[in-house]
């Protein structure tokens, strides 16, 4: 990782960034404004799924690349997960070479369109900006730049399809095609493996395609670049669960060498209390799945959704933002977020926390269900919430909600959903006995090379964090492509 | 995609169908199941494994119309593919010398019941059968079940085929009979409640294969859950074959209704689309 400091340094020095740097003054530059990005109005957007976001144009983004200033230490790229060089990247845009910019970002970000859709970006590259941190202004508008110049690429009809080195006829099994498989996929594909991803839904792109609504990132932006993929050579097999479809041994004797195992943390946590199995009461998994990988809300599909007037929507993360806002889109007269914490320590992204706000989802912070009622045909008809105050810190640091003892009362609701965390999906760890795993059911790996205690078998993202992010599960997984690379030269020369 | 190379009527509601899926067929056992989608506008459904076959590549499901993916489904034919088959799902089934057990099966759910009877069949179980159904034609796989069982009763609502009276009424006789050391009951989720009541009173231990709603069947969404000796458990990942006596039966009942009315409309929305292509 110390040489990716040493390159980015190094790409500083070429002659096109010393004259860019010198083409305006740094207190010009950072008396421009942040860059605002178009935004569908939100009493419009509420009512349809089109993405909220728009994009930014090619003035606005050419305005915004010039606060960035090109700094000598860049302490965005420490923020990113995996070390895009973003003054380089943004430079390009500067330079009006936005093609030049997308190739930059795809050095080491497999899918820029998609985090600069959802990267937490103000907990990370954003974070680290000089702006946020010397400054005391607004960052650099890192993750609308990248979906910028992303999406020029796509829009250009140039997409750029990495070099493939000459196939060496290795073959490379992945195990979920979420984020982790697709960048570990992308990467062994580009050294020459013959790469097949094997997924247990129907369809490819694992949350991206299952979870984060339409809104937020179209399924479109996930398939070119599945396209992309396939144009790579890699193989994609749906309807396959690996450890039941076929076993990993059954998978090694068809010639398998090497595996990497990206099965997400799908299994949905409900809290346990009275009343949550009645109709009515989803997780948010079950919602969002219906919604958007069965389309239950379109016309002419044949999965069935309840819809909601009054919904409540029980957790504080992206995904309770994605399903409190969809249940907004598909009609609720009221629909409300019910935390059990402030809204500062809300896990969602911040854009996403706003956003909700301004379609006029509800916010009852400091709040937590006890007990659900339903009515005779045990559909759920009512909630017990109790009120909560902040008490001493717990072990992560944040003020731990304490229940405010009498203060209970009673609302009203015909749709709950339940989006309280997620465990590791249990498929793959329950096939295989000597897999070592950690109490909380994710996958032990050496976190350099990302294997695992079997030998063959590597893995990365949510099965290997817990409930993570898109860019730490891509930066997992392009983390074990190298790790497999390096497995297999190994065994080849002991051999 | 699967391709069907098989299908028999069983009767008007009830068919078999045999489709090429190798993978499944290769790694399946009794208990298992398998989630389909008809095409892209589809849902998914999950259906039991009732047979197999290694040599050529192929599973066996029988399915009952009682709603708009089967109802399209027992409208396809040989040659026609389904889009989508995946599994196979759950656990299998244990399989161990009980003894003597008792095996009854309601309507459909003997589809699931056979390969479970075969199991135990060749472990050297002593079988005993109930096969009960409404009526005479809803009385399934009667010959395969004869083959395996040492000895069997049909039960009908109507006495149109074999005794007269429900299911219990058959389990009990059984057990008047003979010392039963197990009990399997499957059929539909209220007949699955009283056959265990029955089994219940006379302390036998009782198995039953839940059919809750389903969307992914990979543990991943919670539609299937139900509570099983006061915990929640997901049926497709945990199950589908529990301890009778632990299954909260009525919360079960409950949610298997949660799309009743979606359902209907759909259905008649269906069999509506099919009156005006054949006008
Ligand atoms: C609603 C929602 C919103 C989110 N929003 C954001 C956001 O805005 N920003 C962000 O950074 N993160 C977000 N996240 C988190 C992020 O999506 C995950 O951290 C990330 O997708 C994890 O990637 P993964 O590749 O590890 O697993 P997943 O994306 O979960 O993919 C795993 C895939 O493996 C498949 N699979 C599982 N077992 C098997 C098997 N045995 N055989 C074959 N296939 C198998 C699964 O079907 C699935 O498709 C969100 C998550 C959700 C649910
Ligand atoms: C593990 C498992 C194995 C199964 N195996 C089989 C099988 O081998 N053969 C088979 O025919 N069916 C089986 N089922 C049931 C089957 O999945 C449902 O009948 C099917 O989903 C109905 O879909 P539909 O669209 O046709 O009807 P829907 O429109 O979904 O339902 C129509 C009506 O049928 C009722 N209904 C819904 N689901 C069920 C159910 N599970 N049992 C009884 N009534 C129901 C509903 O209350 C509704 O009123 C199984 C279910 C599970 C969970
Ligand atoms: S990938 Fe995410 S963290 Fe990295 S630069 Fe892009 S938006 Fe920032
Ligand atoms: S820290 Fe901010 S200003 Fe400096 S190079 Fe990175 S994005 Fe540009
Ligand atoms: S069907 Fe989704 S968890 Fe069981």
């Amino acid at each position: 990782m110390e040489n990716i400091a040493e390159y980015i340094k190094e790409g500083r020095q070429e002659e096109w960034r010393v004259e860019l740097r010198k083409a305006m003054k740094a207190k010009e530059r950072t008396s421009i404004e942040r860059v605002h990005m178009i935004e569908q109005d939100p009493h419009i957007r509420n009512k349809n799924i089109l993405e909220v976001n728009q994009g930014i144009t090619e003035e606005m983004a050419i305005v915004e690349s010039h606060r960035c200033l090109d700094c000598v230490e860049p302490t965005c790229t420490i923020g990113c997960p995996v070390g895009i060089d973003i003054p380089k990247f943004i430079k390009k845009i500067e330079a009006r070479d936005f093609l030049g910019a997308a190739a930059a970002l795809k050095e080491t970000n497999t899918l820029p369109a998609v985090c600069g859709r959802v990267c937490p970006q103000e907990k990370q590259c954003e974070l680290n900006c000089f702006y946020t941190q010397k400054l005391d202004k607004p960052p650099i508008a890192i993750g609308h730049l990248e979906r910028f110049a992303a999406d020029y690429e796509r829009n250009s009809g140039k997409m750029n399809i990495p070099k493939v080195a000459t196939p060496n006829g290795v073959k490379i099994a992945i195990v979920g095609s979420g984020p982790a498989g697709l960048a570990a996929a992308g990467d062994l594909a580009k050294l020459g493996y013959d790469v097949t991803v094997f997924e247990a839904l129907h369809e490819i792109g694992g949350v991206l395609k299952y979870g984060i609504p339409e809104f937020r990132l179209p399924n479109e932006i996930v398939d070119v670049e599945i396209e992309n993929m396939r144009k790579m050579g890699v193989k994609f097999r749906t309807d396959f669960i690996v450890g039941k479809t076929a076993s990993f041994e059954d998978l090694r004797e068809q010639g398998f060498e090497a595996f990497f195992v990206g099965s997400g943390a799908g299994l949905p946590n409900f809290m346990n209390i009275p009343g949550e199995n009645y109709n009515g009461i989803y997780s948010s998994n079950e919602y969002l799945t219906r919604v958007n990988l069965m389309k239950a809300a379109n016309n002419g599909y044949d999965t069935p959704v309840l819809i909601g007037k009054k919904v409540a929507v029980i957790g504080g993360g992206n995904t309770a933002m994605d399903s409190v806002r969809t249940s907004k889109r598909l009609g609720a007269e009221r629909s409300i977020i019910i935390y059990r914490r402030s809204i500062e320590e809300m896990p969602a992204r911040v854009e996403e926390v706003h956003h909700a706000q301004q379609e006029d989802i509800e916010f009852l912070n400091l709040h937590n269900p006890v007990e659900y009622f339903s009515d005779e045909r045990g559909r759920v008809n009512k909630m017990r919430l109790q009120k909560m105050t902040l008490g001493d810190p717990d072990a992560s640091g944040r003020r731990r909600p304490v229940p405010l003892e009498g203060a209970e009362f009673d609302v009203d609701v015909d749709l709950v959903i339940v989006a309280v965390g997620v465990s590791p999906n249990p498929i793959v760890p329950s096939s295989l006995k000597d897999l070592k795993m950690t109490d909380w059911g994710t996958i032990v790996v050496n976190k350099e090379t990302m294997q695992s205690s079997i030998s063959d078998i590597f893995a990365g993202g949510d099965i290997v964090r817990g409930g993570a992010t898109v860019i730490l599960a891509m930066g997992d997984g392009r983390r074990a492509a190298a790790g497999i690379h390096k497995y297999v030269a190994e065994k080849v020369t002991v051999k | 995609m699967s391709k069907i190379v098989e299908k028999v009527f069983f009767s008007e509601n009830v068919a078999k169908f045999v489709l090429e899926a190798p993978d499944i067929a290769r790694s399946r056992k009794a208990g298992h199941f398998v989630i389909i989608r008809l095409d892209e506008n589809g849902e998914r459904i999950p259906l039991t494994i009732a047979d197999g076959d290694l040599k050529k590549g192929t599973i066996t499901l029988v399915v009952q119309k009682v709603g708009v993916t089967s109802a399209r489904l027992l409208d396809m034919n040989p040659g026609d593919e389904i889009l989508d088959v995946v599994g196979p799902l759950g656990h299998a089934t244990h399989i161990e010398n009980y003894g003597t057990v008792l095996c009854a099966g309601g309507g459909v759910g003997v589809a699931p019941l056979m390969p479970i009877v075969k199991a135990l069949k060749a472990a050297g179980n002593r079988i005993i059968t109930v096969l009960a159904g409404r009526t005479k034609e809803l009385i399934i796989l009667e010959d395969e079940m004869r083959k395996y069982s040492d000895e069997l009763i049909i039960m009908t609502d109507d006495g149109s085929h074999g005794k007269k009276g429900l299911v219990t009424a058959g389990m009990e006789e059984m057990i008047q009979k003979e010392k039963i050391h197990k009990a399997v009951v499957i059929g539909p989720a209220i007949m699955m409640k009283f056959g265990s009541l029955t089994t219940k009173k006379y302390n036998i231990p009782t198995e039953v294969s839940l059919n809750t709603i389903m969307v992914d069947g990979t543990g991943m969404c919670g539609a299937c859950r139900v509570s099983i000796g006061g915990k929640t458990k997901f049926v497709c990942v945990d199950g589908p074959e529990f301890d009778a006596f632990q299954v909260n039966w009525d919360e079960m009942l409950l949610r298997m209704g949660a799309y009743k009315v979606e359902e209907r409309e759909a259905y008649e929305k269906y069999l509506s689309t099919l009156e005006t292509e054949r006008a």
